[in-house]
């Protein structure tokens, strides 16, 4: 019994410690609708769902909501969510559905991923929207392949996503265009001729885009990777000074970005950063605030491509505790988000071309569905690819802590 | 050259931070022959309370806080997940040790939201001063001395004071130290808070140079601080903390070379060759088996 | 009497096993395939494999290893090297372009026999580079002791992740991508003409494999070397003294360990359905370790039950713990993401203190059987 105290006191005195002011985790009156959505749909609460039959199109949404991509798959699951809260019905074949988001957390870890959909496969969901990373959504693709289940990637910027996977489709450009459009950016605005590439050791996301780099760079690339849980970048970044590189090419995760960033913050380094969607975080922006520190990113979105958009959300973020801390603690809006918002229009159009809300008829209607996003327009190649010739390079303003659009780069 | 001095520099500074966490793993080691694997989570869990006390209250007010609570963090542990296996076989409280780190990793998961968290600025470490050239923390210069400060502190109070003589006497023979009248479960609680104290200040100078936090941030530097103990001898305070110089500085060498991706798998290479040259590490004791 | 109580004991396990065996056959063709038990069945055969074989050297031979996820990682990189179909080599190897080794063991043998045939002696040979990585590294580090030699081989298992994921090596490991586009246990599913499955098999065969590999580990376990090994679990000079070489024991229990658990880590990627070194990480081996645990060290019976109760508990039953949730108006506190896992880990904790030795302490099925049988005679005999 004595053993039994003790160890709940522990926990009660980690969990107080922490717990202190600024988290309140569940703010039982503040949660809105929309955060209930994976409510079990046996709880009777009517208010919870809109009033409209029974009839309920489960979407499924395989983020990561811990790991290191924890934060990123949280700030696109927010664009899910107020997309879902802006439009909670849809019709197919002439009935209205309540459309019900159901969550799984793949954990950012591929050992991970095919349990977690699994998860959604046997939770009779319609189509599958995500992941955020490229390595879950590779570990995930043969479960859904193997149930049928028609998959949307919005920002798993692989090439190996698509590749031998009939049942994954992705709303976003892949990395080698990335890839292409950092290193031509480089060149211009910087006439590069030494890039220094940093990525995480054995993440195929960061490794993938440094390659392709390496690739389209024209001039001397310096690669380096660093082990995972690495938070010690004083010698990477004393390593891209001594090199004397033009450039600093980091595709890292935001846990790692976060921190390259407010160190070269505080080292006041003065060789440009370029990092890929991945940084375009406001985590990554309140990093670098008040510094001199030069980051570009490639995104997807520029605050601003849609006004209507960036004030509902930004009214929705503001009015939900919740949320606000899930996209950083601010209502700078990421692309990812915006990635997420058009991903769930783009999973209703397809339920709407299907007619039904059969797994099967879902995806054989994908392939042809076209949706002008707040992104841009949407339209799939025949591997299941976006067709996307833009890309947004933003920089970031550090005096405002906001981001800057820099140049709309379209593929050379 | 300057890219040479930073490199050293920020190796020495990373061996101090690595050496207060390392006394922990050591003393435990020494007295309980216990691997604390949950070592590396308090050292990221006082990270955490310090950036969510600091939101709080005023830094004077925090900082000891932080320290008073990691240490009682590492009370709590001993007395919740070790006391109770003391008796049974040495591999349970090893798996207990696992189980805690597992628990505080998850728990911080969970209040956090998996959310990265940011480091509060302290005060003058966190002030940059340019030396020969180089740029960095005052941390970096400090960390050094105030880790010499504190393991001199340390040895003068297992050295000269009665609560340090029972510690090495338990260190020596635990059954014989018990018939003697020495209070065991007192001589342990201090050690576990010693350990953690220190954790805690390693934390702090740890963070302020880099400042985000995520629940995995303890595990690495943990293992590696665990590496630096074995390397010095485990059990041997100064061991413990030439080892973690030795491997603070190699890891930052490694990282600084065009090898960089073998800077983990160096340091245990370092130590698998200790142990096969010499099993007790630089400054172990040598033990025999008793029949 | 001893032999023939044992032998008895063992029929009823193989009776046991093929009554389960059978029944998730028939169950996988009869209730819903995507149904979660499938995937936690899966999953729970390869780590049971993996903690069985971990049991030999931890629970049977005092050997404290913590180098199970490096053996993992060979077994599983050899597996997905050598099965890759050669044409999809190109987009898997996308990096390098295209991969050193220009042959796959399945397309080699042909057909389905050849998928069989190839998956078989990928596994087997995944299990051998495994066990031969064993054998060198047990040259310097079985001279050391207990604790050391946990730290040694945990420091191994990571050397071993950094040359996986060294990109010199790219043409054949595919540096830090994962490999993909191997066979997986899907594709083993008996298909007719038009893609339709006729015959699942996708979680019988992982279940398959498994108890093959567990019953000859029982076997040998059962033998005069498995007796050698005990030995040296309860006394290494005693047993020295005996005239049990030690060297040559503890080499052949590292080895045939690491063999197994190459196996499983081979069987761990078809699982996964890719092999990336990032996910062999020393936490695998201490999820491993934990169940060992969990089902009493020494005990193979309690190493299976254990596996699936970890990987049902922590995949499938707790999940629910991670969405928000309302009884009426009233939100449930505490539930959200991460909270399955603080759960879960509170679970382990309290196994871990309250019951010591574990589901099975050392027992094996067989033993309780007999217990329970001996007690209802008992029983019988008071009435």
């Amino acid at each position: 019994m004595r053993k039994l105290i003790a160890l709940s006191l522990a926990c009660l005195l980690v969990v107080m410690a922490f717990a202190g002011c600024s988290s309140s985790p569940s703010g039982a009156s503040s949660a809105p609708a929309s955060d209930s959505a994976a409510a079990p749909a046996d709880s009777g609460d009517a208010s919870a769902a809109p009033a409209s039959g029974d009839n309920v199109v489960r979407i499924g949404v395989f983020e990561p909501a811990t790991g290191d991509s924890g934060p990123g798959g949280k700030q696109e699951t927010l664009g899910m969510q107020y997309a879902n809260k802006e439009t909670p019905t849809v019709d197919i074949g002439g009935t209205t559905y309540t459309v019900e988001l159901v969550y799984a957390d793949n954990g950012s870890d591929s050992a991970k991923a095919p349990t977690a959909a699994s998860d959604l496969v046997s939770k009779d969901v319609a189509l599958v929207l995500g992941s955020y990373g490229s390595g879950v959504s590779m570990a995930g693709g043969p479960v859904f392949d193997e149930a049928g289940l028609a998959a949307i990637g919005v920002t798993c910027t692989n090439p190996g996503v698509t590749a031998g996977n009939d049942y994954y489709f992705r709303i976003c450009f892949l990395d080698n265009f990335q890839a292409q459009v950092l290193s031509s950016f480089a060149q211009e605005k910087f006439s590069a001729k030494k890039a220094y590439c940093l990525g995480e050791l054995g993440n195929e996301y960061d490794q993938g885009l440094i390659a392709y780099f390496e690739q389209t760079f024209d001039g001397e690339v310096i690669k380096d990777s660093f082990p995972t849980n690495t938070s010690d970048f004083t010698t990477y970044l004393n390593k891209a000074v001594a090199e004397q590189a033009d450039v600093i090419f980091c595709p890292v995760s935001i846990a790692y970005s976060t921190q390259i960033v407010k160190l070269a913050a505080d080292m006041g380094l003065e060789i440009p950063l370029l990092g890929s969607d991945t940084l375009d975080s406001n985590m990554v922006l309140e990093a670098a605030a008040g510094s001199n520190v030069q980051l570009y990113v490639s995104t997807f979105y520029q605050e601003g491509g849609s006004p209507e958009f960036d004030e509902g959300i930004k009214a929705w973020l503001n009015e939900d505790a919740t949320a606000m801390t899930n996209n950083g603690g601010n209502d700078t809006i990421a692309a990812v988000t915006a990635m997420g918002y058009d991903a769930y229009y783009v999973a209703l159009e397809a339920l709407k071309a299907a007619g039904s809300i059969d797994p099967a008829a879902v995806k054989a209607a994908l392939p042809d569905v076209t949706y002008t996003g707040v992104s841009g327009a949407i339209a799939f190649d025949d591997q299941g690819d976006a067709i996307r010739d833009t890309a947004y390079i933003k920089t970031a303003d550090n005096a405002n802590t906001a981001w800057k659009l820099e140049k709309v780069q379209t593929a050379a | 050259m300057q890219y040479y001095l930073s490199i050293i520099l920020s190796g020495i500074s990373l061996g101090g931070q690595y050496a207060l966490i390392a006394i922990g793993y050591t003393m435990v080691y020494g007295i309980l022959r216990l691997i604390n694997f949950a070592h590396g989570d308090v050292f990221m869990v006082a990270g955490l309370m310090m950036v969510y006390l600091s939101a709080w209250l005023p830094l004077p007010i925090s900082l000891p806080l932080m320290l008073l609570l990691t240490a009682a963090l590492g009370f709590l542990i001993e007395r919740a997940a070790y006391k109770p296996l003391r008796s049974a076989p040495r591999m349970s409280s090893m798996i207990s040790a696992i189980g805690v780190s597992y628990l505080l990793q998850n728990l911080a998961t969970y209040v956090t939201g998996g959310l990265p968290q940011m480091y509060p600025k302290i005060p003058f470490l966190s002030d940059i001063v340019v030396i020969a050239g180089v740029s960095t923390k005052w941390v970096t210069i400090i960390t050094p001395f105030l880790v010499l400060a504190l393991v001199i502190a340390l040895t003068q109070l297992i050295n000269h004071s009665k609560v340090g003589m029972a510690m090495r006497a338990v260190a020596k023979d635990f059954e014989t130290s018990q018939l003697m009248g020495i209070k065991i479960n007192s001589v342990i609680s201090a050690t576990f808070i010693i350990g953690s104290f220190l954790a805690g200040l390693g934390s702090m100078l740890y963070f302020t140079n880099y400042q985000s936090i995520v629940p995995l941030s303890g595990a690495l530097p943990g293992l590696r601080a665990f590496v630096a103990a074995v390397f010095g001898g485990i059990g041997s305070i100064p061991g413990a903390v030439v080892g973690a110089f030795i491997i603070g500085i190699s890891e930052t060498v490694i990282k600084g070379s065009d090898w960089s991706v073998f800077s983990d798998a160096f340091t245990f290479a370092l130590l698998i060759i200790i142990l096969v040259v010499k099993p007790t590490g630089l400054f172990g004791e040598k033990t025999t088996d008793k029949v | 009497m001893q032999e023939k109580r044992n032998k008895s004991g063992m029929i009823a396990v193989m009776g046991l096993t093929l009554m389960l065996l059978v029944l998730v056959l028939m169950l996988e063709n009869t209730i819903k395939p995507t149904h979660m038990i499938f995937i936690v069945l899966k999953k729970s055969a390869v780590y049971a494999l993996v903690a069985s074989s971990m049991n030999l050297l931890n629970g049977f031979t005092g050997l404290f290893s913590l180098g199970q996820a490096g053996f993992m990682l060979l077994g599983a990189y050899t597996y997905s090297i050598l099965t890759i179909p050669v044409e999809s080599r190109e987009s898997v190897y996308y990096i390098y372009g295209g991969s050193a080794i220009k042959f796959s063991l399945p397309e080699l043998f042909g057909g389905v026999v050849g998928l069989v045939l190839g998956v078989l002696v990928a596994l087997i040979l995944g299990g051998c580079v495994a066990a031969l990585v064993a054998w060198l590294i047990g040259l310097p580090v079985l001279r050391l002791k207990s604790d050391y030699l946990a730290i040694a081989t945990l420091g191994f298992g990571e050397i071993i992740r950094a040359v996986f994921q060294w990109d010199k090596l790219g043409p054949v490991t595919n540096g830090a991508n994962a490999l993909k586009s191997f066979p997986t246990f899907s594709s083993f599913n008996i298909e007719n003409a038009d893609g339709q499955v006729v015959l699942r098999l996708s979680a019988f065969v992982p279940l398959l494999l498994a108890a093959v590999c567990i019953g000859i580990l029982l076997l040998l376990i059962n033998s005069s070397y498995g007796r050698a090994f005990k030995a040296i679990r309860e006394d290494e000079i005693a047993a020295e003294a005996m005239g049990i070489n030690l060297a040559k024991h503890k080499r052949l229990a590292f080895c045939i360990s690491s063999f197994f658990t190459g196996v499983g880590g081979g069987m761990f990627a078809m699982f996964a359905n890719q092999a990336q070194a990032k996910n062999f990480v020393t936490s695998m081996t201490y999820e491993i370790l934990l169940i060992v645990v969990i089902g009493g060290i020494g005990s193979i019976s309690g190493s299976c039950i254990a596996s699936f109760l970890y990987v049902a508990a922590s995949e499938w039953w707790l999940r629910f713990l991670d969405s928000e949730a309302y009884i009426g108006n009233f939100q449930v506190p505490l539930l959200r993401t991460g909270f399955r896992m603080v759960v879960f880990s509170v679970i382990i904790m309290i196994v871990v203190l309250f019951f010591r030795r574990g589901l099975m302490g050392d027992k094996e099925l067989p033993d309780l059987l007999r217990m329970l049988r001996s007690r209802g005679k008992r029983k019988e005999a008071a009435q």
